[in-house]
C-alpha cells in the first residue's frame, strides 16, 4: 500500500496509517455519500449524539432512583422508559435492564463477545472494558478482578455477572452510601462514577 | 396468570393463544444450553455451551432470529431470548468462590433444552 497524505479525508486525524478496517469504513462511508444514501451532516450529527452521552447521564438516573422510590420502581421495571422520562433517548434502539445492587447481591456487567455497553446512558466504554483480560477473567474469577479494582465483596454477598452478548444493555444501580441523607440529588449524582455503574466499584463518599 | 387472564377465566371466556404466543420456558425452568458448534458467528459464547442453568427472565417481545438473519435466511422468523442464570461452579469446575455466585446471559430459545 502506498503511503499518502490524507488531505481528502478531513475527518481523519491520526498521524499513523489507518488499518484495514478503518480503510474499509472510510471506503464504505464515502461510497454511501457518493450514492447520496447518507450525507456528511448525518454522520456529523451521529457523532454529536455519541459525544453527548457521558456517565453524567447515568449518574443522574442513579441519583433520581435513590431519592424517588416511584422512579426507582419504574427504572427496575423498565430501564429504557424510565430513562426516557429524564430525556435520555435510546438512539440505538436497545432495551435497558437496570440491575440493583443490594446487601445480598452485587451485580457487574461485561460483554465477552465484543463490547456491548449502555452507551445511551454512559457514553463510550473505557478501554479496559473492551480489552480481553477483563472480558475473559470477569466471568471466571469475578472476585479476583473486583479486588484488583479495590472492591472487596464479602462471601455472603452473591456475585451476579451479566454477560451482555445479545439484545439488551445493562446498567448497575449501585447502593447509596451511608451518611448521604442530607445530600441533594445533584450532590448525590456527583458521587456516582462510571465504574460504579459497570459494577466494578461501589459508590463512596 | 395475569390479571386479565384470571378475569377471563372467572367470566368463562377464554381466548385461544396463537402458537408461540406464550413463551416455551417459564421463569424458574431448568434448562441446558445446547452443545453445538455451528460454523459462523453466534451470540452464545462457547464457554456456556452444554452448561445447565435456570430461566431468570423472559425477554419480550420476540426478536428476530439473528442466526438466520445473519445468513440471509430470516424470512421474518422470530423467537424469544431468555436471561439464563448459570452458577459459576457449573461453568468452571474448581471455582473456589461462594456457591451462589452466578453468571446471567441472554440465550435465544433455539439454544435451550429442557431438563
Amino acid at each position: 500500500m502506498e503511503a499518502h497524505d490524507h488531505d481528502h479525508h478531513p475527518m481523519l486525524t491520526d498521524e499513523v496509517m489507518p488499518g484495514y478496517y478503518e480503510i474499509m469504513e472510510i471506503a464504505v462511508r464515502e461510497l454511501l455519500i457518493e450514492k447520496t444514501l447518507i450525507n456528511p451532516s448525518e454522520i456529523r450529527r451521529q457523532i454529536e449524539v455519541l459525544d453527548s452521552r457521558t456517565p453524567a447521564l447515568g449518574a443522574k438516573v442513579v441519583a433520581r432512583a435513590w431519592v424517588d422510590p416511584g422512579f426507582r420502581a419504574r427504572l427496575l421495571a423498565n430501564g429504557r422508559t424510565a430513562c426516557e422520562e429524564l430525556g435520555i433517548s435510546f438512539y440505538d434502539d436497545t432495551q435497558l435492564i437496570v440491575l440493583e445492587n443490594t446487601d445480598k447481591v452485587h451485580n457487574l456487567i461485561v460483554c465477552t463477545l465484543c463490547s456491548c455497553y449502555p452507551r445511551s446512558v454512559l457514553g463510550l466504554p473505557p478501554d479496559w472494558y473492551k480489552a480481553k483480560p477483563y472480558r475473559a477473567r470477569v466471568v471466571k474469577e469475578p472476585r479476583a478482578v473486583l479486588e484488583e479494582f479495590g472492591t472487596h465483596i464479602p462471601d455472603d454477598v452473591e456475585i451476579c455477572v451479566s454477560d451482555s452478548t445479545a439484545m439488551i444493555r445493562y446498567l448497575v444501580l449501585p447502593q447509596r452510601p451511608a451518611g448521604t441523607d442530607d445530600l441533594s440529588e445533584e450532590q448525590l449524582a456527583a458521587l456516582v462514577t462510571r465504574d460504579a455503574m459497570i459494577g466494578v466499584v461501589r459508590v463512596e463518599i | 396468570m395475569s390479571v386479565a387472564d384470571s378475569a377471563h377465566a372467572s367470566s368463562g371466556l377464554r381466548a385461544v393463544k396463537a402458537l408461540c404466543e406464550e413463551s416455551d420456558f417459564k421463569v424458574g425452568d431448568r434448562v441446558r444450553i445446547a452443545m453445538r458448534f455451528p460454523i459462523g458467528h453466534y451470540r452464545v459464547p462457547t464457554y456456556v455451551r452444554g452448561k445447565q442453568g435456570v430461566v431468570k427472565m423472559i425477554l419480550n417481545p420476540m426478536a428476530i432470529n439473528n442466526e438466520e438473519e445473519g445468513y440471509g435466511r430470516n424470512a421474518g422468523i422470530k423467537g424469544r431470548y431468555y436471561r439464563v442464570g448459570i452458577l459459576l461452579s457449573e461453568l468452571w469446575p474448581g471455582y473456589t468462590g461462594p456457591p451462589q455466585d452466578q453468571l446471567v446471559i441472554e440465550v435465544f430459545e433455539t439454544w435451550l433444552e429442557r431438563i
